[in-house]
């Protein structure tokens, strides 16, 4: 099916929310609202006329600057019927949360996580939402468009600043040095005995 | 005794009142394929429940492109999925041609064809060489590291470079290939088939490949496609997507190839798939050594070439030559402003791009669909209630990059 | 008590002499423990980002490690050197410092690639610019990423350093 009319068929079914359809270089998208995004979703996967059964990517957008919002953009495929659209779910960043579609496909899992981890979007009904691929315990969301690039000193992550605190006692220790200190101590002791 | 009934028997029953250990496997392992971290749950030795631990090579990918113009984020492409450098390059220059409108010339289209079907037999050929060091033959190893050097001589050849190639330019490819580059291409294309039968020969018969491949982590074709897996991953559990079929780009529609489909979505099936995928790369290549066309190898509007000049180079406090980058004008005729998805068929699998672009000559927003990462989030689900020696063989089997799946 | 022939000692090489005909040399201690450690370094198998690609490689059947007598060792205990090859994350670095932590004395620390050595072209919050900051590192080998060639080369500045090294070497009881 052709990406317009698809955008067409979704703008029938849920007339309210979609906000405008976008056509970029042939392909589609369709800015929706983020409260129906799950029914919206399994409705596409379900239709049998879309089918579509493979996500290709999820992924968040920092529009903050520009409009005040984050968008989540879901990249849609159908495997069977080989046709794509594109979703783009508007999150205002004052209420950075959006419903997970993981219970659709599990492998938004990760990508949601990875938004969450970046981006610092809440996926509501996530079933383990933490960081992915910065530690435990990092400050900030990198993607946001206010983060830096480089982090200064004083943003630094504190485990790394400890490490390099715990390496630098631990250079002043030489293994020889100190065995060859302690054997004359030995002696010594052993003298006074 | 079956071989199924056999390993139902080996596989020790969960009672319930036993208690769950943890083990960490990882991220200095020699079996996860880099830097991967798996935290286990077992009861004995059969996995209760993975959790996967991904991150260990994040470099922050996403925010140095946007950071950086379309052609000087190129070079980092190599560093994704850094065994198939190529088909990275490929992948980028595409996305990025598809968002800029520059229409690429059929030479250039059939060289990339040619390098990334490459790139995905040195994939291939270093999965197929460390996934049965994992499972313990040592000598596939060594004979596949034998042909990848001949690829990676070509690579160098080509591009200068071994494994980070950065071969091709938006809008086309850096250089022509010589001559003597093709012959030796030719005649290794022509060799090839002889050798997959020779790795054939040194596993496909042996009883302790099959016995630990045949019937471990299946994945259904449902399961397969609601995890997201892609690639050979993917058409093992018999469901047919390749992008090169899909949405063909470069000069995947001007070739004969045809996609192998696997049938139980098994350890094994995997392995059959990427072994006959290596058959058929082969013959692409074969037919765009013999179709190559002559002709121009750079688009006339590719960006290198119309990039606004930067003003001299004198870094001043508060500007952007201070940090070493170049300034930009925006210009909107070059950089249109919007945003596009576009994915080639990486050795791994689907190796997705998304632009989005506002018209500066940086992307606002680049997001990368690593194939890698998103079979490592499926491995929590794969790995349920398996043995923990099994854990290897599927991970292998998945074919994992870390330095693809972190970014 | 017989008669002792005076023997000339025979300088095969540099502090190094041989008796003629009793088989036997003369050399300081130092020198024979260097020896014997510069000959069989075992690095850690322990591969970090594209680098450890090249590292396979220079370990494989073309460029064959096993002639240095270098064999790598999956477990960082029974390892003499380690080689960081590729990006070290922040999230990585104290599984890194770690590995090295757990290595006998005497050990080793080769920078393989840019990034190991400065951060190479990933100048991002996420990564650490030189593994140095947390590391005494003994080699550098620059390259994006290095040849396996260019490995070698370090490996063997890697035995040079060895070879010269006076009184690493702990004592019996």
């Amino acid at each position: 099916m052709e990406p317009l009319a698809i955008a067409e068929k979704i703008k029938n079914q849920f007339p309210a929310e979609v906000i405008e359809v976008v056509e970029s270089r042939g392909q589609v998208g369709v800015i929706v609202a983020r409260e129906q995004i799950g029914a919206m979703c399994r409705w596409l996967k379900d239709e049998p006329e879309l089918r579509m059964d493979h996500l290709l990517a999820l992924c968040g957008v920092d529009y903050v600057a520009k409009n005040g919002t984050y968008e989540v953009v879901y990249n849609l495929c159908s495997i069977p019927l080989r046709h794509m659209i594109r979703l783009r779910a508007r999150v205002p960043a004052d209420d950075c949360r959006i419903d997970s579609v993981t219970c659709l496909w599990r492998g938004a899992d990760w990508l949601e996580r990875e938004c969450f981890d970046l981006l610092g979007i809440v996926f509501d009904g996530h079933p383990d939402l933490r960081r992915i691929l910065l530690p435990e315990g990092w400050e900030g969301y990198p993607l946001r468009k206010t983060y830096p690039l480089r982090l200064p000193a004083e943003q630094e992550w504190q485990g790394y600043v400890q490490l390099k605190e715990l390496s630098r006692e631990l250079s002043r220790f030489d293994f020889y040095s100190d065995m060859l200190s302690n054997q004359a101590k030995a002696g010594a002791n052993e003298a006074k005995k | 005794m079956m071989g199924t009934e056999f390993r139902n028997l080996a596989v020790p029953v969960r009672d319930g009142e036993s208690e769950l250990f943890t083990v960490q496997m990882g991220p200095q392992h020699p079996a996860t394929h880099g830097v991967l971290k798996l935290n286990l749950w077992m009861d004995g030795e059969t996995v209760v429940r993975c959790d996967p631990d991904a991150g260990y090579l994040h470099r922050g990918f996403e925010k140095i492109a946007e950071n950086k113009t379309y052609a000087q984020f190129l070079p980092l492409t190599d560093r994704l999925d850094y065994i198939s450098a190529m088909a990275n390059n490929v992948g980028y220059c595409v996305a990025v041609e598809a968002l800029l409108r520059i229409e690429v010339p059929l030479r250039a289209q059939y060289i990339r064809t040619m390098v990334a079907e490459m790139a995905r037999i040195t994939g291939h050929l270093l999965w197929l060489a460390t996934h049965a060091l994992d499972i313990g033959a040592m000598t596939v190893f060594l004979y596949c590291f034998r042909e990848r050097g001949l690829l990676l001589d070509l690579f160098e050849e080509l591009s200068g470079a071994r494994l980070t190639t950065t071969y091709t330019r938006i809008g086309g490819v850096r250089q022509d290939v010589t001559a003597r580059a093709m012959e030796k291409l030719a005649r290794f294309v022509e060799e090839f088939p002889s050798r997959i039968a020779e790795y054939e020969t040194l596993i496909d018969t042996n009883r302790i490949w099959l016995k630990r491949t045949k019937g471990i982590g299946c994945v259904s074709a449902e399961q397969a496609v609601q995890l997201g897996f892609t690639g050979p991953s993917l058409r093992a559990s018999g469901v047919d997507y390749d992008v090169r079929k899909h949405r063909p780009y470069c000069a995947y529609d001007k070739v004969q190839f045809e996609v192998p489909i696997g049938v139980n979505g098994d350890v094994y099936d995997r392995y059959r798939c990427r072994m006959e995928e290596l058959r058929q790369s082969a013959l692409i290549i074969r037919q765009c050594l013999e179709q190559l066309p002559p002709g121009a190898i750079v688009a006339d509007n590719a960006p290198d070439l119309v990039m606004p000049l930067a003003r001299p180079r004198q870094p001043m406090a508060g500007s952007s030559l201070a940090t070493g980058y170049i300034e930009l004008v925006p210009n909107n005729d070059v950089y249109p402003e919007g945003d596009v998805y576009v994915s080639i068929e990486g050795s791994k699998g689907e190796l997705g791009f998304y632009f989005v672009s506002d018209g500066g000559g940086r992307p606002y927003r680049m997001h990368i669909r690593s194939p890698s990462y998103i079979h490592i989030g499926g491995l929590a689900t794969v790995c349920e209630g398996v043995l923990v020696a099994d854990v290897i063989a599927i991970i292998g089997s998945l074919d994992v990059v870390l330095g693809e799946c972190d970014r | 008590m017989g008669e002792v022939n005076q023997v000339e000692l025979v300088e095969i090489e540099k502090g190094v002499k041989m008796i003629p005909g009793a088989n036997a040399f003369i050399m300081a201690l130092d020198k024979l423990v260097n020896w014997g450690r510069a000959g069989s370094v075992w690095p850690a198998t322990f591969g970090l980002a594209c680098c450890a690609i090249e590292m396979m490689d220079a370990g494989a059947s073309y460029h064959d490690l096993d002639r240095f007598g270098m064999i790598f060792r999956a477990s960082p205990r029974q390892s003499d050197a380690l080689v960081v090859a590729g990006t070290v994350s922040k999230k990585m670095a104290p599984v890194v410092r770690r590995v090295y932590d757990q290595m006998p004395e005497p050990r080793y620390v080769v920078a393989m690639g840019s990034c190991a050595c400065s951060g190479g072209v990933f100048n991002s919050y996420a990564v650490v610019q030189g593994c140095d900051e947390f590391l005494p590192v003994d080699v550098y080998v620059p390259g994006c990423p290095p040849r396996p060639e260019a490995l070698m080369e370090g490996l063997m500045r890697l035995q040079d350093k060895i070879m010269g090294e006076h009184w690493r070497w702990s004592r019996w009881r």
